[in-house]
């Protein structure tokens, strides 16, 4: 028994679990009064007489109504921001360098899960699938895709990073800005030589779009019906099991006892038996993996990519690693998470509450706000203790 | 490899410089005849601009260096140029990104700080005038493509020129209100929180059409004015330049080189405000900063003004060319200000030599002509291939069949990469090291600069 709880750690798959379950509830819960709040007081103004002319209905109730839907989108996008946050911070934590390139080793993820899909697509074999064998075929892209962004992500360490590991700060990060672009337009260049197609759709197929009803809700005239999209599930679920899969590596195993020791000091690491560049080229193996897998998932979720899928989503990430603290995962978790809400809350209610002056198109600004906020006030982040030295 | 280029061109390179000026003067001379006599070559325009080159690097004395430089710049570019105005659209985004690139030099160059959102600061002085010098001001209430056809002007044309210094002082505030809160985060942090404010800026005039209508949205403004050129300068020009020109110039070509004339007149004095800052007291801080935060503390550098110094400083330069750029374009959209014109200006600087004055001219010279002859040029290649019936012979591969999505002149992405990469990896101090620099590599054998 004793050797049993050595080999096999309970403890770190559970621990990460309810971490996972009271950020997202907590989150959902501040975001949610905070906004029926906001919705309440405004309702007394100018701005919620509007809306009750336009669509006759309060804004307390247009808010609720819409709550729930907000939250499981919230949810879902800041789950995939997480998957990718984590290959930020693993990055930093180790070499504390931000990698830039990281957004297109997602994009690339997402490219090759898409295009293994469209190839089947092409030879009929999706179309009559059945749903076991949708998922199996689902399940394959999504381990293309993890294994092509890990490959990318060592070699492009290899190439493009290691050669400047003892430079100044400035250097390799002016390197991966420099890689970011050229797999920006590498991936275009693949993609015209072959279709000629500037996007990519992902194929339908399965039971994805389907929505599972939960409830039903009736307000005034009107029925609300509560619904979550087979595809919300899957990526929930995925990242989940990815993310308690990464905690478990590094928290409970030999290499993740490497990994934090490199972390910690790279000479000192090393003369305790550890080899360095290993245990580098394999947190971009795993930083790459997740990103990949992400990649998929996002393409999954918003089923359109082009070559600069990688961009936004990729700065959200880094937002998101910042806001938990930069190298630390509980962090990059609870960041992901966070950053996703607020996102998708802001939104969806940013429009109505402003009375149309400003709607969803400055999402991509509030995530970077949020950014500016948190490194001027807590530059070491939420959960960060001991980095505001290296910021 | 690089080696035996050395063993190849060091000889030559000693051989001329034991006659530098008739060496000099053959190479405008060439260059000139070369582009009168096949103004569509962009081979002859490339043997004229590099003249410029052998002007800087060969050496000869003060005077000799400054006349020929007017003669080439006032006379025979103007005079060349009105035969082909491509050419002088070239040389003028040669200079706008060539005073950009200074501008981000004294950031990222001189200071040390990584600035991803440089343009903003850019887009900031265009949206200025492009704001004050069209009828916008009366296109207000009014939702982007609505406006009734006929209003005026806010301000006339000439007031062209006041902006300009008006630009100065907006774009330099503008730079103290971002560094005031996020000077203090080091390096990395910096870099992305510049890139985020660029894109704030970017999404803003995007967006901003709405609830009033301020920059009309992602359509852009237009017109915009230019300030009036009287006519005896097109009547003076044609009388003088008529014979060797062949053809009558017409105002609206005479307004090119007047823009050409203006930012070169900027570059003039942008180059002389950075050469005496750097000189400077404030220079010298900069240096301090860049090389070692905490020991330039100690020292008793005021960080934050200083730093502050530096982006209002950078940011003024570009306020100015944003002026400069919507009068001569007479449009402005939030297209010309995304993250990779950012991206491209740092491959400039990082190309050329962060910190080196002639570097960074060299290096927006070479990545502006890059991205707009050679990526260009392949582009109209390719498409000529495609319409003929050539054919890849091993593969057997019909040109035109090859994707009409694949045109070179939109990879300038994989261009601004590669030159990151490879300059970091291989000549992290760029073409044409700064003195400082050069004096440190040689005397330490430290490469990597740290």
């Amino acid at each position: 028994m004793k050797s049993f709880s050595k080999t096999f750690n309970i403890q770190e798959l559970i621990r990460p679990l309810g971490q996972m379950a009271f950020f997202s509830i907590g989150t959902t819960l501040l975001l949610s009064i905070f906004t029926l709040l906001l919705a309440w007081i405004l309702d007394r103004t100018i701005v919620g007489q509007t809306l009750l002319d336009r669509l006759n209905v309060s804004l307390f109730t247009y808010t609720l109504v819409n709550l729930p839907q907000v939250a499981l989108d919230g949810l879902t996008i800041g789950f995939v921001y997480a998957a990718i946050a984590l290959g930020y911070t693993m990055v930093y934590g180790v070499l504390e360098f931000i990698n830039f390139a990281h957004s297109e080793i997602f994009a690339v993820g997402a490219f090759v899960g898409v295009e293994i899909l469209i190839a089947l697509d092409s030879f009929g074999v999706l179309k009559g699938a059945s749903l076991g064998w949708a998922y199996v075929y689902l399940i394959a892209a999504i381990v293309a895709g993890m294994v092509a962004a890990g490959a990318l992500a060592v070699t492009v360490e290899r190439i493009a990073y290691r050669p400047l590991r003892h430079a100044s700060r400035l250097v390799p990060l002016i390197s991966a800005i420099g890689v970011s672009f050229l797999l920006q337009d590498l991936i275009r260049l693949v993609e015209s030589l072959t279709t000629g197609q500037f996007n990519r759709i992902f194929p339908t197929f399965g039971n994805f779009d389907r929505r599972l009803l939960l409830g039903k809700m009736s307000l005034g005239a009107t029925n609300i019906t509560f619904g979550v999209s087979v595809k919300s599930i899957i990526v929930i679920v995925a990242a989940v099991l990815m993310l308690v899969a990464l905690n478990y590596l590094v928290n409970a195993t030999k290499i993740g006892k490497a990994i934090r020791a490199v972390a910690q000091d790279h000479p000192t690491a090393s003369l305790m038996g550890i080899d360095v560049n290993r245990i580098i080229s394999l947190t971009f193996l795993v930083g790459g993996l997740l990103g990949g897998a992400a990649g998929v998932l996002y393409a999954l979720k918003f089923t359109r990519i082009d070559a600069f899928v990688g961009f936004f989503p990729g700065l959200k990430a880094f937002t998101a690693a910042v806001l938990g603290g930069i190298g630390n995962m509980t962090g990059a978790l609870l960041g992901g998470i966070v950053l996703g809400m607020l996102e998708t809350y802001a939104g969806s209610y940013m429009g109505v509450f402003t009375m149309g002056a400003a709607g969803t198109e400055y999402k991509d600004i509030f995530a970077f706000s949020i950014l500016i906020l948190v490194l001027i006030f807590r530059p070491q982040g939420l959960m960060g203790a001991s980095v505001a030295q290296k910021a | 490899m690089f080696h035996l280029l050395k063993n190849v061109v060091q000889p030559i390179d000693r051989m001329i410089s034991s006659f530098p000026r008739v060496f000099i003067l053959a190479h405008i001379f060439l260059g000139a005849a070369l582009v009168y006599m096949s103004p569509r070559s962009n081979l002859a325009f490339l043997v004229l601009i590099t003249s410029f080159y052998s002007l800087y690097h060969f050496p000869t004395d003060r005077w000799f260096k400054l006349t020929a430089g007017m003669v080439l710049t006032l006379l025979i570019f103007p005079v060349l140029g009105v035969r082909n105005i491509f050419y002088l659209e070239v040389i003028f985004q040669i200079s706008v990104f060539a005073a950009l690139a200074l501008g981000l030099n004294i950031v990222v160059g001189f200071a040390g700080l990584l600035d991803l959102g440089y343009v903003a600061f850019y887009a900031v002085g265009a949206y200025l005038w492009a704001f004050f010098g069209s009828q916008q001001y009366y296109v207000l209430p009014f939702a982007p493509g609505t406006q009734p056809s006929n209003l005026p002007f806010l301000l006339p044309g000439d007031a062209f020129y006041l902006f300009m210094f008006i630009a100065i002082i907006v774009a330099a505030i503008t730079g103290i209100l971002l560094g005031t809160p996020v000077l203090r985060l080091r390096g990395d942090y910096l870099a992305i929180v510049t890139l985020g404010f660029g894109e704030v800026i970017r999404v803003l005039a995007n967006n901003l059409d709405k609830p009033l209508n301020f920059t009309n949205g992602p359509q852009g403004i237009t017109p915009i004015q230019r300030p009036t050129m009287p006519d005896w300068v097109v009547d003076g020009f044609n009388r003088i330049f008529a014979w060797i020109v062949g053809h009558e110039v017409s105002p609206a070509d005479m307004y090119n080189v007047m823009f050409y004339l203006m930012a070169l007149l900027v570059i003039v004095v942008i180059v002389y405000v950075t050469k005496r800052l750097d000189d400077s007291k404030i220079g010298r801080a900069w240096t301090a900063i860049r090389e070692d935060e905490t020991a330039a503390i100690a020292m008793g550098i005021p960080l934050v003004r200083m730093k502050l110094a530096a982006f209002a400083v950078g940011a003024s330069f570009a306020g100015v060319m944003g002026v400069l750029l919507a009068g001569s374009r007479t449009f402005i959209s939030p297209e010309s200000f995304s993250f990779m014109q950012s991206i491209g200006v740092l491959a400039m600087v990082i190309l050329g030599g962060s910190g080196s004055i002639p570097g960074v001219i060299l290096g927006a010279a070479t990545v502006t002509i890059l991205n707009l002859q050679v990526l260009q040029g392949l582009s109209l290649y390719l498409s000529q291939l495609r319409q003929s019936d050539a054919v890849i012979p091993i593969i057997n591969f019909a040109w035109a069949n090859l994707s009409t999505q694949l045109d070179p002149a939109k990879y300038q992405r994989l261009l601004f990469g590669l030159i990151l990469i490879l300059m970091m990896i291989f000549r992290p101090e760029g073409l044409i090291p700064s003195q400082r620099r050069k004096r440190e590599l040689s005397g330490e054998g430290n490469p990597s600069g740290e």
